[in-house]
């Protein structure tokens, strides 16, 4: 029995896998399968000031090997996270890291605002989200912007800051650099990355949307060099995500550099697939000789 | 309650071109299944899994049934498993049709809507009536299994070349206008659905109906099977997966 336990920007988590944003809802489908407590944490859907109906669908294309989506933020607002989903969640005995987005800075400082007297453990504040026309990735593909809204919620947040980067850039190390100097704790990454599929016998789209987020295994190898280069960049934290299906991904991501990992994508097709990387990786510790996970972080030899 | 299983595929038959029936032993989803719900079949070599509606459900022997048709690679890979194979499912899902003891109703599927009227209307039994609609003689399914659980069935085709020649919802019509029903049942293409939904109003019997949409995770977490409804007068967006697939006809914006 390895030590699993992890920190990042503070906060202790049992174990490092926590479930994705926006793939496992606020964990009520998926605690029918397994407790809750199993997982390091969870990062909830994200939320916004006001409830909002996200995009018209279809919002789902098969990829090879993985996904698209265009939901657009669906979600009840932070009102309904606060006293209906929360209150839930701060009986499962695991980590909650609340992702938040806002379509304006005023917004998002608003709701980190709001969150500080609740009992979450951390916020992820998504400035990547690429299914939304304000906020979202429009704060993180700009330098300039990505520091002023990331100051803004650091002025007022009493929880720790992670902020959630686009891969939809050209130097995410740049991003990474500017988040870090205004004031991140820690960053996660990468958000999905766009992409587009087209019926050919309608010449359509398949997404309402258009254009939508990737996720799933195709995006893991991008997820790693990103994971690696702002690694290698900053000196916060890193929770590191994009198509992690199995432990050896898992190992693989925390070599890169990630401190602690989000699985999203495979968790559709094996709601499984968080607590068997946990016990995955708990015997691959034991095999290679690993007293504590956290020595694996960054050591990857780069040639 | 969602349950994972591994199920043997105890029978396997292509009953139409493209169509395949599945028969596999898992008898705690069984248990726990009722008609109108669907499982989440995964596909090797495939990301996501595939929503199939469920058939039959048959309790005293553990099993379920699947009839889908081949739509795509996805389907078509599946459509490769064969008995004494293993089918990787996540079921039962979704909210299945409202019953009403002692009621009597009619159901009415196109094509691929049929198999989930089969599970509803073993309900019924004599107490129902089933429309089936298909192209064409040779692609019609289930008329005999229907028949065995004791309902009256009508078969309509688009050529003619078996039953009705026309449209389900005109065969609805005549149905209704000879005798009433409690509820009515559909699952079929969207148009059809529509015409479904207006004469149910028209005679002010509630129906429901059956609804698909691309889908992810299955349970109601991504929020990716979005379809146009109405609640309370204004229109939000359900989900397929958890929301439905059965919705009240009434709350369904069957426009894009």
């Amino acid at each position: 029995m390895a030590d699993l336990r992890v920190t990042v920007a503070g906060v202790e988590f049992k174990n490092p896998v926590i479930p994705a944003s926006g793939t496992f809802g606020y964990g009520r489908e998926y605690e029918q399968f397994y407790p809750l407590s199993r997982l390091g944490g969870l990062s909830t859907k994200g939320t916004t000031l006001l409830p909002r109906q996200g995009n018209p669908g279809p919002r789902i294309a098969e990829t090879p090997s993985g996904m698209l989506n265009s939901v657009g933020l669906q979600n009840g607002g932070v009102r309904k996270f606060l006293d209906y989903e929360l209150p839930n969640l701060l009986q499962k005995d695991t980590r909650i890291v609340a992702n938040i987005a806002g379509s304006t800075i005023e917004e998002c400082a608003q709701l980190a605002e709001i969150l500080n007297g609740s009992g979450v453990d951390m916020i992820e504040l998504n400035i990547s989200c690429p299914n939304v026309k304000q906020g979202g990735a429009a704060f993180g593909t700009d330098c300039c912007v990505a520091a002023e809204v990331t100051s803004a919620v650091k002025k007022v947040s009493e929880k720790p800051l992670m902020v959630k980067l686009s891969p939809n850039v050209t130097s995410i190390a740049e991003i990474a650099k500017a988040v870090e100097a205004a004031g991140a704790d820690a960053l996660s990454l990468i958000n999905t990355i766009l992409g587009m599929r087209i019926d050919i016998s309608t010449r359509r789209p398949i997404l309402k949307n258009n254009v939508g987020g990737l996720s799933g295994p195709a995006v893991f190898p991008v997820a790693v060099r990103m994971v690696w280069q702002v690694y290698n960049a900053v000196s916060i934290p890193i929770m590191g995500m994009g198509g992690i299906s199995c432990c050896e991904d898992a190992i693989e991501m925390m070599m890169a550099g990630a401190s602690a990992v989000q699985v999203g994508a495979a968790i559709f097709s094996d709601p499984y697939a968080p607590v068997k990387i946990i016990d995955g990786m708990d015997r691959w510790c034991d095999e290679n000789g690993v007293k504590n996970i956290s020595e694996i972080v960054g050591t990857v030899r780069p040639w | 309650m969602y349950m994972q299983s591994s199920c043997p595929v105890l029978e396997k038959r292509a009953i139409a071109r493209g169509i395949f029936d599945y028969k596999v032993f898992c008898p705690e989803i069984a248990a726990a299944s009722v008609p109108g719900q669907f499982a989440q079949i995964a596909v090797e070599g495939f990301f996501l899994r595939r929503p199939v509606s469920i058939c039959e459900i048959d309790k005293d022997r553990g099993t379920l049934r699947f009839v889908f048709e081949v739509r795509g690679k996805g389907t078509e890979k599946l459509s490769h498993l064969n008995s004494g194979e293993v089918m990787d499912i996540i079921a039962p899902l979704g909210k299945g049709f409202r019953v009403i003891e002692g009621g009597a109703a009619v159901c009415v599927g196109g094509g691929i809507g049929v198999p989930p009227m089969l599970g509803i209307s073993q309900i019924y039994s004599s107490k129902a009536r089933v429309i089936s609609g298909f192209r064409t003689a040779a692609a019609a399914i289930l008329q005999d299994d229907l028949k065995k659980a004791g309902c009256q069935t009508i078969l309509c085709t688009d050529d003619g070349t078996a039953g009705i020649r026309g449209f389900v919802t005109d065969a609805l019509r005549t149905e209704l206008q000879s005798k009433k029903a409690d509820i009515i049942y559909a699952c079929g293409p969207l148009p059809m659905l529509k015409g479904v939904a207006a004469a149910a109003q028209e005679y002010d019997i509630p129906c429901e109906v059956s609804l698909e949409q691309r889908m992810a995770c299955g349970v109601g977490a991504c929020l990716g099977c979005v379809c146009r409804t109405v609640k309370d007068g204004s229109e939000i967006f359900s989900h397929v997966c958890k929301d439905g697939p059965v919705f009240d006809s009434r709350e369904v914006i069957f426009d894009g």
